[in-house]
């Protein structure tokens, strides 16, 4: 039966919740609401309100909350409403969330979970669309994993909570509702695991979240005109699977990133010095990024200009120097 | 170091308290079927001049008509999301009436009533639910910020505006709306303390109207009021029967002539109720039953003035029926100034992220337009 990346999220909750009393989940309207994307729907109906429970509107506490019970002996997975609304818990999540296992060297380990719904395509109005990963990534200490398939949200998010560490879970809006057929409970790759999600020999495409569905359909495209690109799903930002990147990148040659958030010192960048690092002498071009502009998420009307989509993801595959002639772009001078 | 003999004597903190304290109940003047109540105003406020509450019921029928043609543009697609405050009319204008035109006003998603009430054309006003840029309307020459959507973070930006007035000279106010989920966030609370600490003129308003997007009052909080949440600031506070409108009137008139005079900020609490649901995209009937919709229904806040100020003769029918047909004509030509989608300018993507766009903004906005040449 088909199901929806939503619903994926539902089971995999309710299973943990099942195989595991410690495991509660918490936030702002995932009681009797069911969260306004309705990943927890029914789960304190049929699992009891002292599982899945509102709490105060305040995103600070609540991470600092779960903080404190995972501290003893709980598993707590709290949602946040929207991207933008985590930032209250900034504080929380980098001072504290992140560093309690190194600060008690070791002897305190947080293994909960933050869930948020990010990214744009949703036509939501301003700070509803932001794509924030990069904040998280820079922040040692946490892992952050973000599914693009509907097996991976279920299986990303019961190891998420499994995990002895904290783990923030980004979920691609735009991909709730995308639907599969899978019979659950599914288990795909572990955390630190690529997945190729479409071979080719003549250029990788690494991506995640939004963008996965975006680099096959511009892979789709490029195959008619006679290039394969290989598209990798990151699947898990952190840890970071370099080593099926590099194997891909060392066969194709030519590796192009693609992210809804912007470019400037976005998890791209960091993808794009990886690869060079590893991969610099089988590159015969440099590594592209297509990304977000450097904007703060622009109104609906704007937000289709502003989204990586296939057509700019070939541009890129166009501009891999496949000639030898050096990137056009780049010896153009920045306009006054 | 403070030593203890320094530190004011329990009664004296004990009484200090009593005079931050908001009254028992409500402050009201009208009962539900707009009649003047016994004790009206407690006593502690006076009845608002006549003029004032006819201003305020004129502003009510078009504030109300403009929200029900919100809604309905929204169910056409039409705008992208509208969080409606229908039932939350006295609020919204009498946040409005209660400051002059130099006065500053800090609203959120839910105010987009109050932006009209404030005389902010519609179609500026709804820019942002529009799915158009995020605000629509210039703050400087409206006075008026932009609507906030992080809950309770315009709070200390309240305060810091209505300080920095003071430091000039100038005798603005700042009344900053807020929901009662909004009083639990962080900012709310450090924004009371700002004011205070640095006697701001600012009146923050909360505007209870029992839920936060699903969640009631009672999981929001444990505090005896909402209103009770100012004293351990140091800010004077008082609870209010947000469906009257003479009372909020009263309350807020008060707080801010005191905040004008120098006496610091004040914290309003409305009781009142958002009939409709959280936003188009909600479905109250998750968390709320009908009946709980109804009662508060016949608690109207429109009905409720206009049953007063007939019978006081400060209206007539003739009144009511030109305040109506005002608001129609009002609501028709929002209707058709909305008809077509908004135009797009992509420029805008890169304009305003700084005064001067860098190289890199440059660079960026030619490859778009690169692009769009390409395309066509
Ligand atoms: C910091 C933050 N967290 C979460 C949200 C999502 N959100 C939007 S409105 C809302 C409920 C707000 O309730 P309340 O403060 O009572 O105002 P009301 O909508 O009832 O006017 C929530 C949770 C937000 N906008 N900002
Ligand atoms: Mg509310």
């Amino acid at each position: 039966m088909a199901i929806t990346m939503a619903q994926a999220l539902n089971t995999a909750l309710r299973d943990a919740m099942a195989d595991d009393e410690s495991v509660v989940v918490f936030g702002e309207d995932v009681g009797p609401l069911g969260g306004v994307f309705r990943v927890t729907d029914g789960i304190a109906r049929d699992l009891g309100d002292d599982r899945c429970f509102d709490t105060p509107l305040a995103e600070s506490g609540i991470v600092g909350f779960a903080l404190g019970m995972a501290m003893n002996g709980f598993r707590p997975v709290v949602e946040i409403q929207f991207d933008a609304f985590a930032y209250p818990a900034w504080e929380q999540l980098v001072s504290h969330v992140s560093r309690m296992r190194n600060r008690s060297r070791g002897a305190v380990g947080v293994p909960l979970v933050v869930r948020i719904p990010y990214g744009g395509g949703i036509g939501g109005v301003e700070h509803h669309s932001d794509s924030s990963e990069a904040y998280y990534v820079h922040t040692p200490g946490l892992k952050v994993v973000i599914p693009a398939t509907v097996p991976d949200a279920y299986s990303l998010l019961r190891e998420a909570i499994a995990d002895p560490d904290p783990v923030i879970v980004m979920e691609p809006k735009k991909l709730y509702w995308s639907k599969a057929d899978v019979a659950l409970p599914v288990r795909t790759a572990g955390f630190g695991n690529a997945e190729v999600r479409r071979p080719g020999d003549d250029v990788t495409v690494l991506a995640y979240g939004a963008a996965v569905p975006v680099a096959l359909e511009a892979a789709e495209v490029a195959s008619d005109r006679g290039r394969e690109l290989e598209v990798l799903d990151v699947r898990t930002l952190v840890p970071f699977d370099d080593q099926t990147v590099a194997e891909s990148v060392g066969k194709t040659g030519r590796c192009v990133v693609v992210h809804e958030a912007a470019g400037f010192a976005g998890v791209g960048a960091e993808m794009v010095a990886r690869v060079q690092e590893r991969c610099f002498h089988s590159l015969h071009a440099p590594v592209l990024r297509v990304t977000g502009f450097d904007i703060p998420y622009p109104p609906p009307i704007l937000e289709r200009f502003h989204l990586p989509n296939a057509d700019r993801v070939l541009a890129a595959i166009d501009r891999l120097q496949w000639d030898d002639q050096p990137d056009p772009r780049w010896l153009t001078e920045v306009p006054a | 170091m403070t030593t203890s003999a320094e530190l004011p004597a329990a009664e004296v903190v004990g009484s200090a308290a009593a005079r931050l304290l908001p009254a028992d109940t409500p402050i009201r003047f009208l009962d539900h079927d707009g009649r003047l109540v016994p004790d009206a105003g407690h006593g502690r406020y006076a009845m608002p001049r006549t003029e004032l509450l006819t201003e305020a019921y004129r502003r009510m029928v078009l504030g109300r008509r403009f929200d029900a043609q919100a809604t309905a543009l929204t169910k056409q697609g039409r705008l992208a999301v509208y969080p409606s405050s229908r039932g939350q009319e006295a609020c919204q204008i009498g946040g409005v009436l209660a400051l002059r035109d130099t006065d500053w006003m800090f609203p959120t998603y839910r105010e987009s009533m109050a932006l009209v009430a404030r005389g902010i054309d519609p179609v500026q006003a709804l820019t942002l639910l529009r799915g158009d840029w995020h605000c629509g309307y210039d703050p400087h020459l409206t006075h008026t910020a932009p609507q906030c959507t992080p809950l309770g973070t315009h709070l200390p930006h309240a305060a810091g505006l209505a300080y920095a007035a003071r430091r000039r000279g100038e005798d603005t106010v700042a009344l900053a709306f807020v929901g009662d989920g909004g009083t639990s966030e962080g900012d709310f609370h450090e924004g009371l303390n700002f004011a205070a600490v640095f006697r701001a003129p600012v009146v923050f308003l909360v505007q209870n109207n029992r839920y936060a997007i699903s969640v009631p009052l009672v999981k929001q909080t444990a505090a005896p009021s909402l209103a009770h949440k100012g004293i351990g600031y140091g800010v004077p506070s008082e609870q209010v029967d947000g469906n009257d409108t003479v009372a909020v009137l009263a309350v807020l008139c008060a707080a801010v002539e005191r905040a004008r005079n120098g006496h610091g900020p004040f914290l309003v609490e409305a009781h009142t109720y958002r009939i409709e649901p959280h936003t188009n995209a909600d479905d109250a009937s998750r968390y709320r039953d009908a009946a709980e919709v109804a009662a508060w229904q016949r608690r109207d806040p429109v009905a409720r003035l206009e049953s007063f100020l007939l019978a006081t003769g400060a209206l007539t029918d003739e009144d009511v029926g030109a305040a109506r047909e005002h608001a129609e004509a009002y609501a028709s030509q929002l209707r058709d100034r909305l008809l077509h989608d908004p135009e797009v300018d992509t420029g805008q993507l890169f304009e305003h992220v700084f005064a001067e766009p860098t190289p890199q903004l440059r660079e960026q906005r030619r490859w778009l337009e690169e692009e769009l040449r390409g395309e066509s």
